[in-house]
């Protein structure tokens, strides 16, 4: 087939999420669907993976909430997704960051991306 | 109303974001652009019908290409027969994918692909005989195929192995996801039968449950 797939379903793909990685601090405003009502729900955290797939690309945000640790994966083109904020730059090694789901508080730490 | 349905052609399978936001397999079916070839009248015909056709190439034999004539002497490669429903169409009227609106359910119909000799396992999920045991040369085998002296003979329609797939498929009741207006492209929920690049036709769905 001389069609190209992706091109046909190019009009999903978000263009307004700025670019971030693995080890980013980031903030996701979600849109969350509670009975009939929508709101926003923000997740910070540090970004451990991300997977660039086309319009299937998603990325995995963690935090520490109340002491346990939380994952979320979120689709990047995602109309549920409102916003992705960066809140800071980590300066990393490797692109999926599934250590630091093992080291808690100091270890947990990553250096900030100097420029 | 408008006509029932139209010809088309499977892309292939895509993922796309439905209305609430959440990730949906898909396949995208490219629809028409069909030309409205020929009306059927109960006067000449018997019956009421829209003919139609789809996929303009650069040859057709002699007696295709007369009959095409009145249609604007398009060359299309596939021609097909649908209800128009009430709706009054005109020879030459060109057709498209805006026929189906996101949200709708519609029936896809096609030849599945063809697999060819297949045994019972594969073609009609029979189990197979036990991988151990002592077992030799049984552990695809059919089994029983019927009684012994009475009735003396295998009954007509029993599953065997043979030819499997390349038969005219229909899935029903298949959402819109979503429509491409500048490439007359739908996105259909779920599979559909055939290969990519496979001629499908889409209608309204016949049988919607409440």
């Amino acid at each position: 087939m001389a069609y190209e797939l992706d091109a046909l379903t190019a009009t999903q793909q978000r263009t307004d999420i700025p670019d971030f990685g693995s080890g980013d601090t980031v903030r996701v405003h979600a849109k969350v669907v509670e009975g009939d009502k929508e709101r926003i729900q923000v997740f910070e955290g540090v970004v451990i993976r991300k997977r660039m797939k086309g319009l299937v690309s998603n990325f995995t945000v963690r935090k520490i909430a109340s002491g346990v640790g939380v994952e979320r994966t979120f689709p990047i083109n995602s109309p549920r997704v409102d916003k992705v904020e960066v809140m800071r730059r980590g300066k990393v090694r490797r692109k999926n960051l599934y250590y630091l789901r093992g080291l808690t508080g100091k270890a947990a730490r990553i250096k900030e991306k100097r420029f | 109303m408008s006509i029932e349905g139209l010809l088309g052609r499977k892309l292939g399978t895509v993922q796309v974001f439905d209305d609430r936001g959440r990730l949906r397999g898909a396949t995208a079916v490219q629809v028409g652009p069909c030309y409205v070839t020929q009306i059927r009248t109960p006067e000449r015909e018997g019956y009421s019908a829209v003919q139609i056709g789809f996929d303009e190439v650069k040859k057709l034999n002699r007696p295709e290409a007369g009959h095409l004539r009145a249609a604007g002497n398009l060359k299309l490669r596939h021609l097909a027969e649908f209800d128009a429903r009430g709706a009054a169409y005109n020879v030459g009227d060109r057709l498209g994918a805006e026929l189906f609106e996101p949200g709708q359910l519609v029936d896809v119909t096609a030849d599945s692909k063809g697999r060819g000799f297949q045994g019972g396992v594969r073609r009609h999920n029979f189990r197979g005989g036990p991988k151990t045991h002592g077992q030799s040369d049984r552990h695809r085998a059919p089994g029983s195929i019927g009684s012994g002296t009475t009735p003396g003979r295998v009954y007509k329609g029993t599953r065997m192995a043979g030819h499997m797939g390349a038969v005219r498929t229909t899935v029903r009741n298949l959402v819109v996801i979503s429509r491409n207006d500048e490439e007359g492209v739908l996105f259909v929920a779920g599979s559909i039968p055939g290969p990519q690049g496979g001629l499908v036709r889409v209608r309204q769905a016949k049988k919607v449950s409440k």
